[in-house]
């Protein structure tokens, strides 16, 4: 069954993308934790670390795309649910500390005692437990996401006007987060972190295992989303995406099938904000600011949007770039930024991954109809 | 004769209030000259004695003496009992009339002890009840009314008769009411006018007062003051309604002057804006700039800066509009979620821009004297900057108003926007259309920038604070429709100002937002929708 998936649903850029990732996957540990730092083919902690956040990226990104690129839903929105995810695992690594903290206190976290509570919060219960917080990581964004959807695709608000009442929506989780009283540690947000699952957040062997894990998870979650968008379910979507009205004169129920990938959607920048969380040491209320979810977009739309192999590279590209730019041109990255958000929208409406499938395929054969369906979304 | 029994009675009991019976024997007439001598002593009880007199005589020379005095700054001649005030720059003066005098011989300084410094504190605070500027005498007033000091009563029984401004005379009366309220010895029939008093100043502290008589008040007062603390609870919320209205009306007006240049380019003509912040920060630093070249080169003219810097705002940020529009925006038609990309691609360029030209810190740019200052309303306190902001973003609305609705430039951009091909086949120019109704709403933004420039700090990140909200008035109110912006942005603003006291600032924003999203559940087109085909 999962093999026939495999060999009849994956296409020649996923086979690559795939194969690429295991390589990752285990190489880049091996290469981390078995060569000699004098070794050329050594990769520092630093590197690992920052690719790990990378994959964690185009996780959102892969998320993202499948609402986007395959649903025609522009959500402003997706890092309030990649920040949820983040907080949940954050609110584990805290409970993790126990009397490690500043103020020794073996079970509020430090900057609790500083606001002189006694007690944690009900929201805190729980959260001692890996598998409790596991579970929380996919439920909250997913239930915020399943609400919010419920509302929004029922009384069919669409294209511009969803895009922005989700951007209010992560506005408002951006506002409430800043609050000390709401016991997420307000401005400062959560870190600190020892432990997770027993072993040192700060070993390189943990850290090797997080990467490998955000490999993996992005892995899971690109097969996941295509077999969603291979499927007939998958067809019906992006039918809604090309021709709303029509789909639903055509008698099938449009918001259903919404509800159902942008809460899968949620779920996924969910997990991929709990693996961020871990690899970064931090989790702060700027997670939520608008401007990351626009940024999300621009991944999407840099790498190609409705391919979603082109949404991870997408994010691996432009945080690539930004790390370089930042190191090189402190100055000059959010000129970058916003020539490249100009520049693809202008001239690369496909992105990269669609242009070039586009041109190799037209010079493969020319006979042969460019590209499948999938990639050419239209408005 | 009269007039000086008048005083001498005056005096005397100001004198037995201020200083204790002890001393009322020893009191004196008005005569300057005498009150002066009367420092010219070892006993302290004499100078307190002095002290009170001197501040009750109405004298000029009052404050200085006490003001010497309280510095060490006093000294006499036991020799012929002259009094003389040394002054900061150490040349000498005659204390009873002021004049400079050659530097004295064998002087002493007048001493102080507490007795003394008690009762120049008292005198301090009688002498600025009658201060020439009024502001003073007001501040002293509430002083009194704050304190109910019961030693200032003698004080404000001289001011009161004297006092002209009407103002600061209803301050005293209920400075006096105050004292006797909290006087449970005061007859009744004039502790229950004091109350009438209290009540008709109606405010918190007012009531405050009325709720903290002494415990052994009579049952009559008692009763007149719980009716008054309805009556004054009933009229404070009236008052808090109407100052929550008019703080809402404030907050909507710029909500409505960052809006509206929104509600053309995404109402009018489907564009989402991204960068509309951008253009509003535009606005804000070219007043910044127009003050810079004023402060440097004409001074004078800096009372008229805003009305420079309004065209020139209108002007760069509309041409920043037409320049985005004809290189970006022209090739985005039609494809509303490409516009909020680009766009915002221009807004971080045009942040950063910024930021390297100007600096990532504030920028201060300064308010003219005639938007500086506050006056009163019953008890509305109004600024002058809000109101000045409130009257020019119902000005902006109307000139929009005509704009579109009057002039052949509005009604081409109507007809471009319900039926693109149709206006191209009459001979209307399409292209340029585009470009500046673009350019109006942009150059709208930076005249918001003007006015938020007075009452918001001028970074980098200006804009960015208002975008959100922006959408969200346009959204509210409905796309497309400029009566819709206005009553989006009042609405929201007034909404904001009432949710706050309940919610607190950021509670109430989230409540607003929550609102708002349930709000678009309900009517997904916004308050004032369009209706028929254009919608779609």
């Amino acid at each position: 069954m999962f093999s026939r998936f495999l060999f009849e649903k994956i296409d020649r850029s996923g086979w690559i993308f795939l194969v690429l990732l295991a390589v990752t996957c285990v190489l880049v540990p091996i290469l981390n934790l078995a060569v000699p730092p004098t070794s050329v083919f050594h990769v520092s902690n630093t590197a690992m670390g920052l690719w790990g956040k990378y994959m964690t990226y185009a996780l959102l990104a892969v998320a993202v795309d499948l609402v986007w690129g395959y649903c025609g839903i522009l959500s402003l929105g997706h890092g309030a649910f990649f920040a949820l995810g983040g907080y949940a695992m954050g609110m584990y690594l805290m409970r993790q500390i126990g009397p490690r903290g500043v103020y020794a206190n073996p079970i509020l976290p430090d900057f609790m005692v500083f606001l002189n509570w006694k007690e944690l919060p009900f929201t805190w219960w729980g959260f001692s437990s890996l598998p409790y917080a596991l579970l929380m990581v996919c439920l909250v964004p997913g239930l915020l996401a399943f609400v919010f959807g419920w509302f929004a695709f029922r009384s069919r608000v669409t294209g511009v006007y969803l895009s922005i009442i989700t951007q209010a929506l992560t506005y408002a989780l951006l506002l409430a987060f800043f609050r000390n009283d709401m016991g997420f540690g307000g401005n400062n947000g959560l870190t600190d972190f020892k432990d997770i699952a027993g072993f040192n957040i700060q070993a390189q062997p943990t850290r090797a295992v997080l990467f490998s894990l955000s490999v993996i998870a992005l892995m899971l979650g690109y097969l996941a989303a295509r077999a969603i968008v291979t499927s007939k379910a998958g067809k019906i979507l992006i039918a809604i995406r090309d021709a709303e009205a029509r789909t639903r004169f055509l008698g099938y129920r449009v918001e259903h099938f919404k509800l159902f990938v942008w809460t899968v959607s949620a779920v996924m920048a969910g997990i991929a904000g709990a693996l961020y969380v871990p690899q970064v040491g931090i989790i702060n209320p700027s997670e939520f600011q608008p401007a990351n979810s626009i940024e999300t977009i621009i991944w999407v739309a840099v790498g190609g949007r409705g391919t979603l192999v082109g949404a991870a590279l997408g994010a691996g590209i432009v945080n690539f770039a930004k790390s370089w730019f930042t190191g090189a041109f402190p100055q000059g990255w959010l000129f970058a930024l916003g020539g490249l958000f100009v520049f693809v929208t202008l001239f690369l409406p496909k992105g990269v991954l669609g242009t070039f499938t586009e041109w190799w395929n037209a010079r493969r054969s020319a006979p042969k109809p460019p590209a499948s369906a999938a990639t050419q979304p239209a408005e | 004769m009269r007039r000086l029994s008048f005083f001498a009675t005056i005096l005397a009991l100001a004198a037995l209030i201020i200083t204790g019976p002890a001393l009322a024997q020893t009191g004196h007439g008005p005569d300057s000259q005498a009150l002066a001598q009367r420092f010219a002593t070892e006993n302290f009880n004499e100078i307190a004695g002095a002290v009170a007199a001197l501040a009750s005589s109405g004298s000029s020379q009052a404050a200085p003496i006490i003001e010497a005095l309280r510095d060490g700054r006093l000294v006499y001649r036991p020799a012929d009992r002259s009094v003389f005030i040394r002054q900061a720059d150490g040349s000498f003066a005659l204390a009873a009339t002021g004049t400079a005098a050659p530097a004295p011989e064998g002087t002493r300084p007048v001493r102080l002890n507490n007795n003394v410094r008690r009762a120049i504190d008292a005198a301090m605070g009688a002498l600025s009840l009658m201060h020439p500027d009024p502001a003073r005498r007001v501040a002293a007033a509430e002083a009194v009314f704050k304190s109910r000091d019961a030693t200032a009563l003698a004080a404000l029984a001289i001011a009161l008769p004297g006092e002209r401004d009407a103002r600061v005379k209803k301050r005293m009366e209920e400075a006096r009411a105050a004292i006797l309220v909290a006087d449970s010895k005061a007859p009744d029939a004039e502790r229950i006018e004091a109350i009438g008093v209290i009540q008709r100043r109606g405010d918190q502290d007012a009531l405050a007062m009325l709720g903290s008589l002494p415990s052994d008040t009579s049952p009559l007062v008692r009763q007149a003051a719980d009716n008054a603390i309805t009556a004054v609870g009933r009229s404070l919320v009236v008052w808090e309604a109407a100052q929550n209205v008019w703080y809402g009306l404030s907050l909507g007006s710029v909500l409505l002057l960052a809006a509206i240049g929104l509600a053309i380019t995404f109402g009018v003509m489907g564009i989402i804006n991204m960068a509309h912040g951008e253009m509003v920060m535009i606005g804000a630093y070219t007043t910044f700039v127009v003050q810079q070249v004023i402060r440097t080169s004409a001074p004078a003219l800096f009372d008229v800066s805003l009305f420079i810097a309004l065209p020139l705002a209108f002007l760069v940020a509309g041409g920043v509009g037409v320049l985005i529009e004809r290189l970006i925006i022209r090739h985005l038609y039609g494809r509303p979620l490409e516009t909020l990309l680009a766009t915002w691609g221009v807004s971080l360029i045009l942040q950063q821009a910024v930021r390297s030209w100007f600096g990532p810190t504030n920028r201060e740019v300064g308010t003219p004297s005639w938007m500086s200052g506050s006056f009163e309303i019953g008890n509305l306190a109004i600024t002058t900057n809000r109101l000045a902001i409130i009257i020019f973003a119902g000005l902006v609305f109307a000139a929009l108003l005509l704009v579109l609705k009057r002039t052949p430039f509005g009604l081409q951009t109507r007809a471009v926007t319900q039926n693109r091909r149709m206006a191209g086949a009459m001979g209307i120019r399409t292209n340029w259309v585009d470009a500046f109704t673009f350019g109006l709403g942009s150059g709208i933004a930076g005249l918001a920038g003007v006015a938020l420039s007075q009452i918001d700090n001028v970074s980098p990140n200006l804009g960015q604070g208002y975008i959100i909200d922006s959408f969200m008035v346009v959204v509210f109110g409905g796309v497309g429709n400029l009566w819709g912006t206005l009553v989006g942005a009042l609405t929201l603003g007034i909404a904001n100002k009432f949710l706050e006291p309940y919610a607190g600032a950021v509670l109430g924003k989230i409540l607003l937002l929550v609102f708002i999203i349930l709000f678009i559940q309900k009517r997904p087109r916004g308050l004032f929708a369009l209706k028929g085909r254009a919608v779609e």
